[in-house]
């Protein structure tokens, strides 16, 4: 009996020492839902953003999104371009350090970079970098490698040299295929180096365990720069892609952020959580696109009729519960130096307006009621919300131009290997996020030279003059200017039916503080904490 | 016995060479590949990507290439899960799919066996016509409305246990699951057992073991119960097969780990490699249980002869 006395007292004690201890040591955790296994952690070969979210949090660029989504230095502390635009000459930090203790180097972006644009290492996102000179003919084997333009000048100087000047370059080495990779580490473990225990980082988190499908677990840098000012100190990743199953994981009170959860929950969510439901626009256009090679298709009368008939605040408000915001143009608001994108002039019109001029339009081109018949086929790729927009969308066409609709679904693979492969089809939904914060990224989709992208398969020699005009243009308002012509024309040609701009979702936590809403959808976890 | 037990594994490897040849062929035949993503590759990089996993081969090339890795156990790469190869993944996933659907299964087999012989001994009283009225509810309510349910209730509102996840793989993260699993096979158990118990009842033997005055227990344990376990033993090889190799329905809503998602997320993504690994393991298990049942059978049913 003593003996048990004893042993409960020394419990008590330990317990109570743990317990007081734990105020000050108590480890800052953030539960992070992710909407998905990372295919892989190798960033010469993620292509999603939910890859992009861990990586992003191991690794470093030269420049990074803060938490406004706006460029600021990364692993460069500062940088400089030349007269002409096409050089840039960055300075790494003296205190940029791998999590071994190694420094960051010039020669390991330098790595980095060969490897992304070497043919062997098949990287699905090399063509980001090939406004780097010689970094396509590089990548497709025209030229070897050292010939990219590219050079550590010394440890802490790296200089990147470009074909024409970019404008958004520095938003390109933001990019998850410009992160460095600590070379010495590389050559130590070949392409094992993204494991748990090898993998090194010179972001503010480090790799500590992964369990597929279940938890990827990221703990704090001490060798980070910035470590100093890094709060949370675990970051577990939970890659969930059950929409559902996330939303109650969140109600559980067992994450702080979800990401992507269906649309529909809008708004129940936001009279349960009110100021925790994030609705951030997003630089991405929901389009439909119509095939130009036939007809009648080919006229510009019934494509301009069939996009006038599609009443779009409906879709964004009452399909996506304001989860989206309606578009009549191609290139997606928050574009920095744009501004506002051509609409065509029927957009000013209320819809009942807009139904009737379709209506007279549609006539003209010898189609609808009391004319040639109008069967028209819908291609989607399978998800509730993209159904529920092409129901709607169908009968919208069926109650303005009598048309027999019809609705196709694939799986997401088969709805886009067959646009890219060039199958015939009426009308398809497709659908375009920004990979750098430029309207050229969209624009780019519809020159005819454009084989995969081009699903509309529209040819403007007009349209194609522009944009190469853009490319050539040095001045960046001039060039703004000659893609607002370009984005006009698509406005007047409706190759696409530009429906909704896209919007991301996020529950985040009122735990959480430091997050901003971004259209660039960057939200390192360096810059939020966690409140218990 | 042995040389039965060993026929019937020999027997079993054509089986699985035309299970393989099959899902390889078919799998090919779906349209699209695991490259053709919403953003399209540029073609460079397309061919550069066919090339390291051999996809730019004819297609019976691939396939002897795959078969000839297959039999000596490397079952490739994963084309999705670039950073595993597909033995590492389902060797991951299976102990959770394994942990959970055994225990899923014991729930089932064990209250499935309780509720059909006492419904079938209270045959056609209120109590039986509640316990086949929930049978019968288990059986129609699929899982994705079971399991959400379950995790409202008790993790969302109650808060007494997690919504998802493996955690530790302690009890409390694998109770919700493992009743939305059971939940199906226990009703299909029920009734199952309580069809063939009755049946069992009203043979001639039982009638002479009950006149010849033992007692009831022995007479229903003994004796009914036995000969009312062959249509649960039968219908124990597919159920075992299906839940120990992962149900993926389950597995999405509670967000295990398993093999189950695997299969599923392999097929929409067209990871070949990925849907291979797991056809073979779900073919191997419904062999294997297949065997386990003959056995079972030839102990339970001394008529039936194996050699």
């Amino acid at each position: 009996m003593l003996f048990l006395k004893r042993t409960l007292a020394t419990t008590a004690l330990a317990g109570a020492l743990v317990l007081g201890a734990s105020g000050a040591f108590a480890e800052t955790v953030l539960h992070r839902g992710n909407a998905g296994e990372p295919q892989t952690l190798d960033y010469a070969h993620i292509s999603i953003s939910i890859e992009g979210f861990i990586v992003k949090d191991l690794l470093e660029g030269l420049t990074i999104y803060d938490a406004a989504g706006k460029i600021v230095p990364g692993a460069a502390e500062s940088w400089t371009i030349s007269d002409d635009g096409t050089v840039y000459t960055f300075k790494i930090r003296d205190n940029a350090k791998w999590s071994d203790g190694t420094p960051v180097t010039a020669a390991d972006f330098e790595f980095a970079m060969h490897r992304v644009e070497d043919p062997k290492t098949a990287a699905e996102y090399a063509n980001i970098l090939y406004p780097i000179k010689n970094a396509e003919k590089v990548n497709k084997g025209e030229l070897p490698i050292d010939q990219l333009g590219v050079k550590a000048v010394d440890d802490k100087t790296f200089q990147i040299t470009l074909e024409r000047p970019t404008p958004f370059f520095l938003q390109l080495l933001a990019h998850y295929t410009a992160l460095p990779i600590s070379k010495a580490n590389f050559e130590k473990f070949g392409d094992q180096y993204i494991k748990p225990g090898n993998m090194v980082s010179n972001g503010a988190y480090k790799l500590q365990a992964h369990v597929p499908n279940d938890t990827l677990t990221v703990v704090k840098n001490d060798q980070y720069w910035d470590a100093a000012n890094v709060k949370i100190d675990k970051v577990i990743f939970y890659p969930i892609d059950d929409d559902a199953a996330s939303v109650r994981r969140f109600e559980a009170k067992e994450m702080d952020l979800v990401y992507n959860f269906s649309a529909d929950q809008i708004k129940r969510l936001r009279e349960s959580y009110g100021e925790q439901v994030h609705v951030s626009p997003a630089l991405a256009t929901y389009y439909y696109t119509f095939d130009t090679r036939e007809a009648p298709y080919s006229d510009v009368r019934v494509r301009t009729a069939l996009s006038m008939a599609v009443d779009r605040d409906f879709l964004a408000s009452e399909i996506y519960s304001g989860a989206q915001l309606p578009a009549y143009h191609l290139v997606p608001p928050g574009m920095e130096g744009y501004g506002e994108g051509a609409v065509p002039d029927w957009a000013s019109l209320s819809q009942i307006d807009r139904e009737d001029k379709a209506i007279a339009l549609m006539k003209e081109a010898g189609y609808g009621e009391g004319a040639k018949p109008l069967s028209i086929e819908i291609r989607y790729n399978t998800n509730a919300n993209h159904e529920r927009v092409a129901t709607a969308v169908a009968d919208m066409w069926k109650n303005t131009f009598g048309a027999n609709v019809s609705l196709v679904n694939l799986d997401v693979a088969s709805h886009y290997a067959y646009l890219q492969e060039g199958g015939k089809f009426n009308v398809a939904r497709a659908g375009w996020s920004a990979d750098y914060a430029d309207p050229e990224n969209f624009l780019a989709l519809n020159i005819s030279t454009n084989k995969t992208f081009n699903y509309a398969k529209y040819n403007s020699p007009e349209f194609d003059k522009l944009m190469q005009q853009s490319y050539e243009e040095k001045d960046p308002a001039k060039r703004m200017d000659l893609m607002k012509q370009a984005e006009a024309l698509i406005s007047r040609d409706q190759p696409i039916a530009p429906l909704m701009n896209s919007a991301d979702l996020w529950l985040v936590s009122s735990r959480i503080s430091g997050w901003v809403d971004n259209s660039v959808n960057e939200h390192l976890s360096k810059f939020l904490s966690v409140s218990e | 016995m042995i040389s039965f037990v060993l026929r019937r594994l020999m027997s079993a490897v054509p089986t699985v060479f035309i299970v393989v040849t099959i899902s390889f062929f078919l799998m090919r035949f779906a349209p699209g590949g695991p490259f053709n993503l919403e953003r399209p590759l540029p073609p460079q990089t397309m061919a550069n990507i066919l090339a390291t996993y051999q996809l730019d081969q004819p297609l019976w090339k691939q396939y002897i290439h795959y078969v000839g890795n297959a039999v000596t156990g490397d079952f490739g790469p994963s084309f999705i899960y670039k950073d595993n190869t597909v033995a590492e993944l389902i060797g991951k996933a299976l102990p959770y799919s394994m942990q959970l659907g055994s225990m899923a299964i014991l729930i089932a087999l064990i209250g499935g066996v309780l509720l059909g012989t006492i419904a079938a001994l209270r045959q056609n009283s209120v109590l039986d016509f509640s316990l086949m009225a929930f049978a019968t509810v288990g059986v129609t309510v699929p899982n994705f409305v079971v399991g959400p349910v379950l995790t409202l209730i008790f993790a969302v509102i109650l808060s007494w246990l997690p919504a998802g996840g493996w955690g530790d793989g302690s009890l409390q993260f694998l109770i919700l699951p493992m009743i939305a699993l059971a939940l199906p096979q226990l009703a299909v158990f029920a009734r199952l057992t309580r069809g063939a118990m009755i049946e069992a009842l009203h043979t001639d033997h039982i009638r002479t073991a009950k006149a010849y005055g033992l007692p009831s227990r022995v007479v229903v344990v003994t004796h009914a119960l036995r000969g009312a376990m062959l249509p649960v033993v039968s219908y124990l090889a597919p159920c075992a097969a299906a839940l120990l190799t992962g149900s993926a329905v389950v597995e999405s809503i509670f967000t295990i780990p398993g093999v189950g998602r695997y299969f599923v997320l392999g097929a929409l993504n067209r990871d070949y490699p990925l849907v291979m690994g797991t056809v073979i393991l779900v073919a191997i298990f419904v062999i294997v249980f297949n065997l386990a049942v003959d056995i079972a059978y030839g102990l339970l049913d001394p008529r039936v002869r194996h050699d």
